[in-house]
């Protein structure tokens, strides 16, 4: 079977700015599959890109064993989009937002209004159905962004940064909804920057970084490859914590100083910790923690601030 | 044979439908207290024959038609207000509504991640702009046949002129709103839209100016309409208005074609 996303090689230049530097993606069908990486380091350009809305400079992609350039209408017309920002229709109501949507499909009157009520359900949207959108807070407008990208019943849906911008309640409930579109076999492709919803949603995701990608995976198999399996965090009671890195020596894989703490990547925490205790440290605060995503993010990508 | 031409038309087909969604989701958005747009809309160019038409008119005489007829100020007049009104109303939908909904109400970048095609988008736009230019026309019409400024089978022939107006223009505007950057180039776009208003052989006949400047007025878009619909409305067609259907054609396809190419820049980056 084809794969559903194939890149090979793939390059966006915006001037001469490379947004996207040739990379190589495939995703195969019922996966849900991660873009992972800092601000600016090229996802929602890739994602624009296999939405057929932007043409690729360079290199090869074809979206369900179609080309973009060619066959854009035709792929569209089997897509579901979510963009980063919102872009609801302000002048409509909830409900017809899904509607009017829906005739961008060349979906019949009846059959939208029908799959307009279903979706609203979906996303728990059915009492706000003929309010205006811009009363809606953010976690509605979004389930109702979620629910517009599947009006047309999509063998992918593409999720720009799905959460950002949610609070916790909001989050859960898109991620809920998320895990039950999954569960049901639909493909979901999504850009984050959250380790934790890469984590719940993710089969397999590439971080990338600076328009490259820099890992590949699962996100099991990505902090068991780049991150150890546990990380201590200690803080000691100075201005400067770099002084203490000397004396942390020989402890686990890796040491890194923060200006407010040093993290000490370890395979057995209590171990590590025994072995600080031994050497007469005596740290403010420590912390024995499993190793997750965030870890391998920050160690690839860096903790430089991107803007 | 066939199996060439068939996938060109099933596509076709595609943009037809495609574009008629994009007009439909403006009749879904009308019915939020749009009518009020729409009845300034009308008003204007009524407001415009009587003051000065019906007004200023009964201080001028009689004005003499290119064919050497004699015709009254008013039924000179109002053929003009009518074009004027098709171009306004075709204008204000492309120009205004359509550079906001691109800029800042983000509508066309929703649009775009379905089947539709920036090229549908503006064939649906402007197909929505001739509707409503359109009804603002039927009322215009039915008024001059009201006053006896023309007969109805006249005002018949003339209410496909007037479309042909609205879609020149809707293409030019459409045109102008993907070129400017901001919403203070609107202040240009309203100066020269009221200079056409002034200048086109709206209220004076072009062979009242100097040869130089009657020249100029005569290459102006609003001209050409103004002398396709008032030789309609009149009853004196001729050669010169071959050319204004000529004219107006391709400036609709011009205006199209460049907008359509303009959009793509603009979203699909």
């Amino acid at each position: 079977m084809p794969s559903l996303i194939h890149a090979r090689g793939l390059i966006k230049r915006f001037g001469d700015f490379t947004a996207v530097d040739g990379i190589d993606v495939d995703v195969q069908p019922g996966e849900a599959f991660g873009f992972l990486g800092p601000n600016g380091a090229g996802k929602s350009s890739t994602m624009r890109m296999i939405g057929c809305v932007s043409p690729p400079t360079d290199g090869v992609l074809r979206i369900l064993d179609m080309d973009p350039l060619r066959d854009g209408p035709r792929i569209r017309a089997r897509l579901g989009v979510c963009p980063q920002l919102d872009n609801l229709d302000v002048e409509l109501t909830v409900r017809e937002n899904l509607t009017t949507y829906a005739r961008f499909f060349g979906i019949p009157r009846a059959t939208a209004r029908r799959r307009a009520d279903e979706l609203l359900d979906f996303v728990q949207l059915g009492e706000r159905a003929g309010s205006k959108v811009e009363p809606l807070s953010g976690g509605m407008k979004r389930r109702l962004t979620i629910a517009r990208a599947l009006v047309n019943e999509p063998d992918i849906v593409l999720l720009d940064e799905p959460t950002t911008g949610l609070d916790p309640q909001a989050r859960h409930l898109v991620w809920e909804r998320l895990f039950r579109l999954k569960q049901q076999g639909v493909t979901l492709v999504l850009t984050t920057h959250y380790m934790d919803e890469a984590e719940q949603l993710c089969d397999r995701l590439v971080v990338m970084d600076g328009g490259k990608i820099v890992a590949e995976g699962s996100p099991r198999s990505l902090i068991e490859q780049h991150s150890t399996r546990e990380v201590v965090e200690l803080r000691f009671p100075t201005e400067d914590q770099g002084a203490y890195a000397s004396k942390l020596d020989g402890i686990g894989d890796r040491t890194e100083v923060l200006p407010d703490r040093i993290l000490l990547y370890v395979a057995d925490g209590d171990d590590a910790l025994a072995e600080v205790h031994r050497r007469s440290l005596s740290p403010a605060s420590a912390l024995v923690r499993r190793a997750g995503l965030e870890d391998v993010f920050l160690h690839l990508t860096g903790r430089t601030l991107v803007d | 044979m066939l199996t060439m031409v068939l996938p060109k038309l099933v596509s076709f087909e595609g943009a037809g439908r495609r574009s008629a969604s994009v007009a439909e989701r403006n009749v879904t958005a009308l019915r939020s207290a749009y009518w009020v747009v729409m009845l300034g809309g009308f008003l204007e160019p009524v407001l415009y024959l009587f003051s000065i038409g019906v007004g200023v008119g009964a201080l001028i005489g009689d004005i003499e038609l290119p064919g050497g007829r004699l015709v009254t100020y008013t039924e000179f007049v109002a053929p003009a207000m009518l074009a004027s009104s098709a171009m306004s109303g075709a204008l204000s939908e492309t120009t205004f509504n359509f550079f906001g909904k691109m800029k800042f109400m983000r509508l066309y970048d929703g649009m775009l991640a379905t089947p539709i095609r920036p090229f549908e988008i503006a064939l649906g736009e402007l197909a929505w702009a001739m509707i409503r230019g359109n009804i603002y026309s039927v009322a215009f019409l039915a008024i001059m046949v009201a006053m006896d400024l023309t007969t109805p089978l006249r005002a018949l022939a003339t209410f496909p002129a007037t479309v042909l107006v609205g879609f020149a223009f809707g293409a030019l505007g459409m045109m102008t709103s993907t070129v400017i950057r901001s919403w203070q180039d609107f202040d240009l776009i309203g100066a020269g839209q009221f200079a056409l208003f002034l200048f086109s052989g709206t209220f004076v006949p072009a062979t009242g100016y100097p040869l130089v400047l009657r020249w100029l007025v005569e290459l102006s878009p609003l001209y050409r309409s103004v002398d396709l619909i008032r030789g309609i409305s009149l009853g004196s067609v001729g050669w010169p208005q071959l050319i204004d259907v000529l004219y107006l054609l391709a400036l609709f396809a011009i205006g199209l074609t460049i907008a359509g190419h303009r959009m793509t820049k603009l979203l699909c980056k």
